[in-house]
């Protein structure tokens, strides 16, 4: 038996005997596993399997032991997640400190930077948010203006930062500020606040889906230790590009293939809107419209799969990200609006009688996808990448 | 799942490149068609393909090939398709050796793949009857006579069909046209009795035939495959042609891609260099975009052939369709990013564009493959 098939063994039972029976189950959103100070578990075994896993460090399976995470290489990794998988288990622990701040510090903050945030993340103690864009800063981020001046023994911070997501529910924020406004790039930094400070203040947004998981955010005379600036001073531009290609990589693939799958399929859901004709939908135009959106997601996560591949080999297929961020959501949002065509009216419920759970979730998720290709960089500003970094097409 | 290359096949991929690329560019094709050559392809450039082993390729080595097998025949493919060269790849060391592999009696196999191999032997498959790609809906019809059977009817669209020395002709020895059951295949000689070749102009100046079959006799010898029970055995080459003709369209996306990524790099207008302007980089970010996704499911479906997957005829169709509809969006966006230039028969941008007309019908065209996907996908 290989190390490898011991690991699996072993993980299997570890799995087995620790995994509560309700966190086998499908995961209502009130119930995600976000962490954090404030939070609230309204299944108390969602803490005992967040704690449970982080006390193997398998909430962070590859970091590195000596900060708590679970050490893993990739292979073992591997056979975790397909452990988990085998028994339907949720995640436990979601958290933007997991996709996107951790592995920013792991590179760039020092040492004793590490030792005390990553074993928060990893522990789901603290839960962080982002504050990179500004109202005056969309995609033209590098454009930001929270002022950040040196006061001799700390920090203070004046600005605004907006769609900071669950800014309201966040322990502490990962923020772009302004230290020297005479450059551009080269005047940012990378700061971490307490969301407890004075002066912070965080006014959710209602967005057209009726929810509201981004905010406002409000930074006025905020006062922050010095020991919470990350890499230099001025050098912040390098850590912010990073984390954007960590957050292009997480929008690209989220949702891909839901919206429908509660229902069975989009092919499910057609057949019993437009009737059949032996086993095909009895709507031909629908039909062909279907396969060709199948198609176009088969293409993509068969893309997905060789620039993974490709990595491995050492190839690449070069500025990977923007492309993945600019098809994966266009292709969501096709798959929407193609997905309303199917339902009729069914899908144009906003709430109350005459639509089912499913069906108004759908509606909610179609307006929710038109924020996928303006989040994380816009589809033009991806295209803007790609034809600027792959294709060397000059700038103006 | 093999959607990168190997070293072998990357060192193969690299050998067809140099090829093509120095021995057939796209000039070849515009001598044979401003010269008006007979043949339509260069008999040297073919004896070359031969020597390189690519007539083989498909072939085993105990019959004369090199077994590569069809990624390796993809790869060649996509090269062949960068320089639009002409030869009988398709029609010979596809389908013709594709079939005889998958149908042919072992006296077939032994008689026939070494001379393809060896380029003796040159093959084109009668299949078309319609204007649009239908296989189960050939008519022709096989009767029989004596011991063999008497063919009647006619087929269009022939890929070198004037130039093949044997015809792999698909005809019905019953049912009724629409039908799976009841075809048949026979190879029939072209210089045979009652055959009549008429080779047809095409807009991409390659070969294609009208063959008119008026009562030919073969013997039961002749069949290739079960009387009556070819489809089976013709779909799975069929799909091979289909990935081959994608694996062939994308080589021609790319040429169009890299040459128009060229031109926006230096042609000047308003005294810039025009691929500054954004609504010309996004558009070649957009091809970009298709150019991957293409060489995915043209990996896809090479490598399901390869390794005789289930899927094989679910992605055929899928990479068929998909890059049936990027190459259609690549060329014009080669013809329209080049202004009136691109119009002009001095570039390349039509030949292209031609070319990628006819491949998107060979073999069924995008909706044609959607709808089969949508019937193997159960809706």
């Amino acid at each position: 038996m290989t190390a490898l098939d011991t690991f699996r063994e072993e993980t299997r039972a570890w799995l087995q005997e620790n995994c509560p029976e309700s966190m086998r189950t499908p995961m209502p959103e009130r119930e995600m596993p976000w962490g954090g100070r404030n939070a609230s578990y309204p299944n108390p075994d969602t803490k005992v399997w967040m704690d449970r896993m982080a006390s193997r460090g398998w909430t962070a399976p590859e970091w590195p032991a000596e900060y708590g995470g679970g050490g893993l290489s990739k292979e073992e990794n591997k056979v975790l997640q397909q452990e988990l998988a085998a028994i339907k288990a949720r995640p436990a622990l979601t958290s933007f400190g997991l996709w996107m701040l951790g592995p920013a510090l792991l590179e760039f903050a020092s040492e004793e930077q590490k030792q005390k945030y990553i074993p928060e993340i990893i522990k789901g103690e603290i839960r962080w948010c982002q504050g990179y864009s500004e109202p005056g800063a969309g995609s033209d981020l590098a454009g930001l203006q929270t002022k950040c001046e040196d006061k001799g023994d700390h920090y203070l911070v004046n600005g605004q930062k907006v769609w900071t997501s669950y800014a309201d529910k966040c322990d502490m924020i990962f923020c772009l500020v302004r230290t020297d406004t005479t450059v551009k790039h080269d005047g940012i930094s990378f700061l971490l606040i307490d969301m407890d400070n004075e002066g912070v203040e965080a006014r959710p947004i209602k967005l057209i889906s009726g929810s509201s998981p981004f905010c406002e955010t409000f930074l006025t005379d905020v006062k922050v230790p010095k020991e919470n600036l990350v890499g230099e001073l001025n050098k912040g531009w390098t850590i912010a590009k990073r984390l954007l290609e960590h957050e292009r990589s997480m929008i690209s693939g989220m949702g891909m293939g839901a919206g429908a799958a509660s229902m069975g399929g989009m092919e499910a859901v057609a057949k019993e809107n437009f009737g059949t004709d032996g086993e095909k939908i009895a709507d031909t135009s629908i039909r062909q419209a279907i396969a060709d959106h199948k198609m176009d997601q088969q293409a993509f996560g068969l893309t997905l799969k060789r620039a993974s591949a490709e990595a491995k080999s050492g190839q690449g297929m070069g500025a990977a990200s923007a492309m993945f961020k600019y098809y994966g959501t266009e292709v969501n949002k096709r798959r929407f609006e193609l997905l309303l065509d199917v339902l009729g009216t069914q899908a144009l419920g906003w709430e109350g009688e005459g639509f089912d759970s499913k069906e108004l979730a759908v509606t909610r998720s179609w307006l929710r996808s038109k924020g996928n290709s303006i989040e994380g960089g816009t589809s033009e500003v991806q295209l803007n990448v790609i034809a600027k970094r792959v294709l060397g097409l000059p700038d103006a | 799942m093999a959607l990168v290359l190997t070293e072998e096949q990357t060192m193969l991929r690299d050998m067809a490149k140099d090829f093509f690329t120095e021995q057939v560019p796209v000039t070849n094709l515009r001598k044979l068609r401003d010269e008006e050559d007979d043949l339509g392809y260069d008999k040297e450039v073919w004896a070359q393909i031969v020597e390189l082993g690519f007539a083989g390729i498909l072939i085993p080595e105990e019959q004369g090939g090199t077994g590569f097998g069809p990624m390796g025949l993809g790869i060649v493919m996509t090269e062949a398709g960068r320089t639009l060269a002409a030869t009988p790849l398709y029609s010979t060391a596809v389908l013709g050796a594709g079939l005889i592999l998958a149908a042919g009696s072992e006296a077939q196999k032994n008689d026939l793949l070494p001379k393809i191999a060896g380029g003796e032997l040159l093959t084109a498959l009668a299949l078309e009857e319609t204007n649009h790609h239908n296989p189960a809906n050939v008519a022709m019809t096989a009767e029989k006579s004596g011991d063999g059977f008497k063919l009647s009817g006619e087929k269009k669209f022939v890929i070198d069909g004037h130039i093949a020395d044997k015809l792999i002709v698909v005809a019905r020895t019953s049912g009724a046209a629409g039908d799976t059951q009841g075809l048949s295949m026979f190879l029939v000689d072209a210089d045979a009795k009652g055959v009549s070749i008429t080779r047809t102009h095409m807009v991409d100046s390659r070969n294609a035939a009208i063959i008119s079959l008026d009562g030919v006799e073969v013997s039961a010898d002749d069949a290739l495959g079960g009387i009556g029970a070819a489809y089976p055995e013709l779909e799975n080459v069929l799909d091979l042609g289909r990935a081959c003709i994608a694996a062939e369209m994308l080589g021609g996306a790319e040429a169009v891609f890299d040459t128009t990524l060229e031109y926006l790099k230096e042609r000047k207008q308003f005294g810039v260099i025009i691929g500054t302007f954004q609504a010309l980089k996004h558009r070649a970010a957009e091809m970009f975009c298709e150019v991957e996704i293409c060489r995915s499911v043209v990996l896809e479906a090479l490598s399901a052939l390869d390794e005789r997957r289930n899927d094989v005829p679910a992605v055929t169709s899928l990479a068929k369709a998909r890059v049936g509809e990027a190459a259609r969006l690549i060329t014009n966006e080669g013809v329209q990013m080049h202004g009136g230039i691109g119009m002009t028969d001095a570039v390349d941008m039509g030949l292209y564009l031609k070319r990628a007309r006819v491949q998107a019908q060979m073999l069924g065209n995008s909706n044609f493959h959607r709808a089969r996907y949508a019937d193997l996908g159960g809706y």
